[in-house]
């Protein structure tokens, strides 16, 4: 088992009304210097976050006690730039197990989904009406439930469907990834290869 | 065999597929593999964790190049971290007998030039990488695209990933290119007007005299830049400039497999009438040498144009705002005249001997602007030498240019090329994010026609004047 398994996650969201947040941004090159997988939570959005001191910065969301979760919201085109799994390492690694928007950039969405994130895709209006529950109300709930593959607003029952191969959906709700399945298709493979 | 017409894309594609999984995505061979320090060491140790090895050694080729020094590459790394990545590539890649190109080999360079330089890269195959511009390599007719680090793992166990197969888009740009204008013209031209994110779900196909008439170098950076407005990668159709470029190449075919190869290498294009989900054309009269005044790479305009105001782009006034106030611009406002403070030529879109010579056609005989820093970084050693020995070196350094050791470079600024805050740099390379080539730098993506107007003048000028 990769990591943890998703089914049904019920929580407060951090919003990040921000369109093309690229992986740059997530995780600045400066910090892909590790040879193991930890601590990058630590340097999540580090240029936005901290000032050239390394001191917080007061306006940006994730130093805001006010709004806490294990939901990302962002706005339009998630994830572009490069293919940087160590951007999905830093979400997953700060403690988000889902990031919503209203796109997403491919090579991100499919690290996300490699790495135990579920990515989220909804219309740009839901993605609005989300923006604006939580700035009414930065405590308001989401239930992001993968075996029915809906998203809702917990407090005003507003919710749309999202996509999701049932592959990829299977894995995630069992906490199975590709390695195990490709393992098991090692002599498929090796008689493929013989014939190129 | 079908008669139903195809695509490029479709023959490569599906002569890959392993396996077909309901509702899910392609079991899709990799033919090559390029690995290099800084997003493979995770990759190794998750071998370790789970106890398995790797598949096809032979298949997989490294490279160290993104946290590389460009100095002194002949003295031990000075950053402990990268030292560490690099020592860790050297390891993995001996324990498991894969071949690598570390730190002072003769072929060592940026990962996407040295694959297509030494023959590794051909037409349909597969090819990935744990990078995004591995897209580079659909300039000979291969789907090659990059992935994360489950996917390097992937690779290294089972020379598979799992990929949905994406939708198919093909971009036309017929005419004749005006003076001045170049491959990356082409490519900034075609993301300022998709925008970032208008390919992405795509792979991309381009098409048309611009790139029938365009060198192997110049189709690499035209492919190179493609995952920058969102597709996964794109592709040319092999030619005659293709197979010449390949043939005697290293580790190209050589004899009865080269015949055997280039007959299958002739079957790769797009039959009349197959049918894309998208297809997209532009003249290429309509292109100017291009510039980049945001955040993306999608915010570029013609150099003599003015920035666009917030009213008239598509997408959100906020982060449109943003960006401007981020690089220091207003809306409106002209890109020519304004001050220069450091220049790269180099990087896998840029860093081949092409763009040298381009770069060199407007330096020659001129000097250096004082107050600008300039980092001319070749893509390879091979680059290196080519510069030297076909002239540009000394041209290079009459006008007061100092040349470096090839790597990657300020392009993301992992080793110590960074572009200091609150500064601007004209750059040939693919991205101009917000701290990419250094926390808090400002960068102006362009070709090596308007980097090199830019050194000598110190200022963003129009490359026509020098022409």
């Amino acid at each position: 088992m990769a990591y943890d398994s998703f089914s049904i996650l019920k929580s407060s969201a951090v919003p990040l009304p921000i369109e093309n947040v690229d992986t740059d941004q997530i995780i600045p090159a400066r910090f892909l210097k590790a040879t193991e997988r930890k601590g990058f939570g630590d340097n999540l959005f580090r240029d936005w976050r901290y000032d050239k001191n390394d001191q917080p910065k007061a306006d940006f969301v994730l130093n805001n006690p006010t709004y806490q979760g294990k939901i990302l919201v962002g706005g339009k085109n998630f994830g572009s730039g490069s293919s940087r799994e160590h951007a999905a390492w830093a979400i997953y690694d700060y403690g988000f197990r889902c990031v919503v928007s209203s796109f997403f950039a491919d090579i991100f969405r499919g690290n996300a989904i490699n790495v135990g994130i579920l990515p989220v895709q909804v219309s740009p209006e839901f993605l609005h009406q989300i923006f604006e529950a939580i700035e009414k109300d930065p405590k308001t709930e989401l239930e992001v439930n993968l075996p029915e593959q809906r998203i809702s607003i917990v407090a005003t029952g507003a919710y749309e469907s999202f996509d999701i191969n049932g592959y990829k959906k299977h894995n995630l709700l069992n906490g199975f990834d590709d390695i195990d399945y490709l393992q098991a298709m090692k002599d498929e493979i090796v008689s493929f290869a013989s014939n190129r | 065999m079908s008669n139903t017409p195809s695509t490029l894309f479709d023959k490569v594609w599906d002569s890959h597929v392993v396996r077909k999984i309901e509702d899910g995505p392609d079991v899709f061979f990799i033919d090559r593999h390029f690995i290099h320090e800084v997003t493979s060491p995770v990759a190794f140790l998750g071998l370790e964790t789970r106890g398995i090895g790797v598949l096809f050694p032979e298949r997989t080729f490294a490279t160290a190049d993104h946290n590389t020094p460009t100095i002194n590459q002949h003295l031990p790394v000075e950053d402990p971290l990268s030292a560490n990545q690099l020592l860790q590539l050297e390891k993995n890649t001996s324990k498991y007998g894969i071949s690598h190109w570390g730190l002072g080999n003769p072929k060592n360079g940026i990962v996407h030039v040295v694959g297509p330089e030494n023959g590794i890269t051909l037409p349909g195959m597969t090819i990935v990488c744990g990078d995004s511009h591995t897209s580079t390599h659909g300039a000979f007719g291969a789907i090659a695209f990059g992935i994360g680090t489950s996917e390097v793992e992937m690779v290294l166990s089972s020379q598979c990933i799992m990929q949905p197969k994406p939708k198919k888009m093909i971009i036309n740009v017929n005419g004749t290119l005006g003076k001045g204008v170049t491959p990356k013209d082409v490519a900034l031209y075609i993301i300022s007007k998709l925008s970032t994110s208008g390919a992405t779900g795509y792979f991309v196909e381009y098409a048309g005299d611009v790139f029938r008439n365009m060198s192997m170098e110049g189709r690499m950076t035209v492919c190179n830049l493609s995952i920058e407005m969102g597709a996964r990668g794109g592709m040319i159709a092999p030619d005659q400039t293709t197979f010449n470029y390949i043939e005697g190449r290293d580790l190209a075919p050589k004899g009865a497999d080269w015949d055997k190869q280039l007959a299958y290498w002739k079957t790769l294009k797009t039959d009349e009438g197959a049918s894309f989900d998208q297809v997209i054309n532009f003249n290429a009269s309509d292109i100017e040498p291009m510039i980049t005044y945001g955040t993306n790479p999608g915010m570029g305009m013609g150099i003599s144009k003015h920035i666009p105001k917030a009213k008239d782009v598509e997408g959100g006034v906020a982060t449109y705002e943003k960006s401007l106030d981020y690089m220091g611009f207003a809306e409106d406002e002209a890109m020519i005249g304004k001050k220069v403070d450091y220049v790269f030529i180099g990087s896998c879109t840029n860093g081949r001997i092409e763009d040298f010579r381009a770069f060199a056609s407007i330096v020659k005989g001129r000097k250096k602007a004082d107050h600008v820093t300039a980092w001319v970084v070749p893509g390879s050693h091979i680059v290196e030498k080519q510069i030297k020995d076909e002239g540009i070196y000394d041209i290079l350094t009459e006008a007061g240019f100092e040349l470096r050791q090839p790597g990657c470079s300020a392009c993301l600024a992992m080793n110590d090329d960074k572009i200091p805050a609150g500064k601007y740099a004209v750059s040939t390379s693919n991205r101009n994010f917000e701290g990419r080539q250094g926390p808090g730098s400002r960068t102006l993506l362009a070709s090596p026609l308007v980097a090199a107007a830019a050194a000598v003048t110190g200022v963003v000028t129009d490359p026509r004047e020098f022409l």
